[in-house]
């Protein structure tokens, strides 16, 4: 029946699509996997760069990548979770608080390199930190706080309004009840949030270029106001502009390797956390 | 009493510490605005802003500067429209397919490769657009290089497909079950249902998804500018070498003097961007508002 | 427009409402209600859904402060005292006055740090005095002795009408003197139910209570006073035998017989 080819057709061609992506994500992670994991060893995550990148390890990189995300969830996380707590548990609908809600909105459309724009003016120029650990935190802490606030509020509406009542009905004040009977039910969907930020302030390059990242630091850095190497820009540049580039491929991949690595390992804990924490407070 | 004078204070700080927290978006996306025209706003003045209207952008020139955005907005025009001409059907139709036809098993197979895909980060999916996807094209294409608007556009479909799937899975679910049934009571089939009431009625969701998209796609930096070529020229042909306004910006920034014509031009690219991604929000917002996408 | 003379001459008051009106941003809910709550009685409000009868017990406790854009007129005195006079304290307003939910919501701790929440919220922190007040409530809530030996399983595990007895424990731990119950037993089997009802007739002995119900024949069972609400308006009061045999007013008996509601 005409029909019944032409659905099997569609049929078709939507499995098609679909598992397209499903080859291409696999082809690129594939890709990287088999190209890096020659270059993955102690050695290489471990010691410091020479002959400006081309060889020796990347290590000064996974540092500071490693505190740029720790400056960043120290900014981001307290400002991101007191939001949230604040349009869960306390804001009416006044135009004050419509405004909040566009200012997230906004925040979550803006393009990296805007952030990147905005943490030069102010944090590296007007407030003279230079390009340094702080600027690069305090960007990517702007950049990441919609991520988070979204998260935590969610997690928030998500204890059933009935523990609300309960707990004021025995006679706690507001801020006890949401301190005792829904912080610690919410707690991990806001840590999840809190990876995916980490997450996203890991790889992001755009807002860090103009802010902290150096290319051939092959020292840690000593205070906030250093600048620092970062896994993707160190990519960016040893894939781009390194005179050898066509020659280092390897160590490419392998920066690249580590860097999805540390992405995924992020997700995939996310993830787990999530189930874990589903399970443990049925409601 | 003074355990209850204690607690009433404790909850009018903590009120507004938390009121503050929630402030500080506000405070942000006004310094955001203020500092970028804090930055750019000599140029009004000299060599103002027709300048910006100028059809070409060489910045840096022994004869004559030009600071026209034209090219630069054209090569992020041309790349994006490239990119949603592939991912927005790639989109629709894997998000139908996830929501409406593959069984819990598969979903459950198919969904962390999208999450998968969203959280790659986007100079990892450059490197890999540089390492393999433009020696592809060049080979396919016969070109010069394989560095094109279209080597660009595919990456960047990659980098939306799995926020507009998302987006629209969500909105096709929405779709309230009363509807599909009176369809299917009717004696459609179930593609026919999907085509002729579900996709339409998760419509509007679907076109916020996709200005959402275009909103990604138009911000992205660092994958267009490994891939996108270096040619700040108007053009149409998805296979020459384009500048976006975001590469634009990320290549340039580093070697511009501050405070410089040049700077502040740059930082007006800046304005522009962040101008075009704040409308589509806006209106891919209303969109949701007005056609009220049940959550 | 409640009579004293229906209750017995020496009978104490504990709550004192005087034309009552309740409004929700512009739409009044309920008009000027006038009721006594005599103390260590069962109190009854009935009528049809919407009528206002939890939107009143509400009052009580003040919970329905909790609602933006609400506002009270009219006077409610529990134990002599305006409870919506400025600088009251609500906090101790809801430790003497309790309340139960018509869906029971127990927090997913165990069964022992449910009850002893209100009272490690109200500042007692002595292990011992806390196990003696969990006790003591869950006795109270005769439901001890099915749970005496796993006071540290999570509380989710109790069946419906467990759980709606641990929270009237929970409630009970507080101290009140008044406990409110909104359709405490609606979302219960009718095993379940009985069990509750038959809890309300002991603690009727110790505590006043004031129960909402849409369940008429309930309200006959459980009660000793029942007020008929009808849109936001108290229309009777009375002792409830007479309330179900020979209300004085016609919309009661109308309700009573199912006309309506």
């Amino acid at each position: 029946m005409n029909n019944n080819t032409a659905d099997k057709f569609i049929l078709l061609s939507l499995r098609l699509v679909t598992y397209a992506i499903v080859l291409v994500v696999g082809y690129i992670l594939f890709d990287i996997i088999r190209n890096g994991f020659s270059a993955l060893n102690w050695q290489f995550v471990s010691s410091f760069p020479r002959r400006s990148g081309a060889a020796g390890g990347i290590f000064p990189a996974i540092v500071g990548t490693f505190y740029l995300v720790v400056g960043t969830i120290a900014v981001s996380l307290p400002l991101g979770i007191g939001g949230a707590i604040y349009l869960a548990e306390y804001a009416e609908q006044n135009r004050f608080n419509s405004l909040i809600r566009l200012a997230i909105i906004t925040l979550a459309g803006v393009p990296s390199i805007v952030f990147g724009l905005f943490g030069l003016g102010i944090f590296v120029l007007f407030f003279g930190f230079g390009p340094s650990i702080l600027a690069g935190s305090l960007t990517l802490a702007c950049m990441v706080l919609p991520t988070i606030i979204v998260a935590s509020e969610e997690s928030l509406r998500a204890v059933p309004k009935g523990f609300r009542d309960a707990s004021l009905a025995l006679g706690a004040t507001k801020w006890e009840m949401i301190r005792t009977n829904i912080l610690p039910y919410s707690l991990s969907g806001m840590i999840t949030g809190a990876i995916l930020g980490i997450g996203r302030a890991a790889g992001e390059t755009a807002p860090i270029l103009l802010t902290v990242a150096a290319f051939y630091l092959p020292r840690l850095p000593k205070s906030v106001f250093d600048q620092v190497m970062a896994l993707p820009y160190h990519l960016y540049i040893l894939a781009t502009q390194h005179p050898e580039a066509e020659r280092i491929r390897h160590m490419q991949y392998g920066t690249a390797l580590i860097l999805l690595l540390l992405v995924l390992g992020l997700s995939l804990g996310a993830i787990l956390l999530r189930t874990h924490s589903r399970k443990k407070f049925r409601w | 009493m003074s355990r209850s004078r204690k607690l009433l204070i404790t909850d009018r700080l903590m009120r507004l510490l938390l009121m503050g927290a929630a402030s500080t978006s506000v405070l942000v996306v006004c310094l955001i605005f203020l500092f970028l025209f804090k930055e750019a706003g000599p140029f009004v003045f000299k060599p103002g802003l027709a300048k910006l209207m100028d059809s070409q952008w060489i910045p840096v020139s022994f004869q004559q500067e030009r600071f026209g955005v034209g090219p630069l907005l054209s090569g992020s025009a041309l790349v994006t429209a490239l990119a949603m001409l592939v991912t927005v059907p790639v989109s629709v139709l894997t998000a139908i397919y996830i929501a409406e036809i593959a069984r819990p098993g598969e979903r459950e197979f198919l969904k962390p490769f999208i999450e998968i895909l969203a959280s790659i980060p986007s100079v990892v999916l450059g490197f890999f657009g540089l390492l393999v996807m433009a020696p592809l094209i060049k080979a396919a294409f016969g070109l010069s290089t394989g560095l094109t608007a279209l080597t660009g556009a595919l990456l960047l479909s990659l980098m939306a497909i799995p926020t507009i799937i998302s987006l629209s899975e969500d909105a096709l679910v929405s779709v309230p079950y009363a509807l599909k049934n009176a369809s299917l009571a009717l004696g459609a089939s179930h593609l026919q249902t999907i085509f002729r009431v579900t996709l339409p009625a998760a419509l509007p969701g679907i076109v916020a998804a996709v200005m959402l998209g275009i909103g990604r796609v138009i911000g992205e930096t660092m994958a267009v500018l490994m891939v996108t070529g270096n040619a700040a020229i108007l053009t149409a042909s998805p296979l020459s070498s384009v500048r976006t306004m975001t590469a634009t910006i990320a290549a340039e920034m580093g070697e511009v003097p501050f405070g410089s014509i040049h700077y502040q031009a740059l930082f007006w690219i800046g304005i522009i961007l962040l101008v075009i991604t704040f409308a589509l929000n806006i209106v891919a917002q209303r969109v949701l508002n007005k056609y009220g996408m049940m959550k | 427009m409640v009579e004293q003379s229906i209750y017995p001459e020496n009978q104490e008051m504990v709550i004192t409402t005087s034309q009552v009106n309740f409004f929700y941003g512009q739409t009044q809910a309920l008009f000027g209600i006038s009721l006594l709550i005599p103390a260590k009685h069962v109190t009854a409000l009935i009528g049809p859904s919407g009528c206002g009868k939890s939107t009143f017990l509400r009052c009580l406790n003040r919970m329905n402060d909790t609602i933006p854009h609400s506002r009270v007129e009219g006077e409610i005195f529990i134990n002599a005292k305006d409870i919506y006079a400025p600088g009251t304290d609500v906090v101790e307003l809801r430790k003497e006055v309790g309340m139960v939910f018509q869906k029971s919501n127990p927090f997913p701790k165990s069964i022992f740090d449910n009850v002893a929440y209100g009272p490690r919220i109200h500042g007692e922190k002595n292990p011992k005095r806390l196990a003696e007040i969990v006790e003591q409530s869950l006795q109270q809530a005769a439901i001890w002795d099915e749970v005496k030996d796993r006071l540290h399983a999570n509380a989710m595990g109790l069946s419906g009408g467990q759980q709606q007895r641990l929270c009237i424990a929970r409630a009970l731990a507080v101290g009140p003197k008044i406990l409110l119950m909104d359709e405490p037993a609606s979302a219960l089997d009718p095993k379940a139910t009985t069990r509750i009802e038959d809890l309300i007739g002991e603690l009727r002995i110790n505590y006043t209570i004031v129960i909402v119900t849409h369940n008429m024949q309930q309200a006959a069972r459980v009660s000793d006073y029942t007020a008929f609400f009808y849109e936001g308006q108290l229309i009777e009061c009375d002792k409830t035998p007479k309330i179900f045999t020979n209300p004085r007013q016609k919309q009661t008996e109308d309700y009573i017989t199912g006309r309506f509601g």
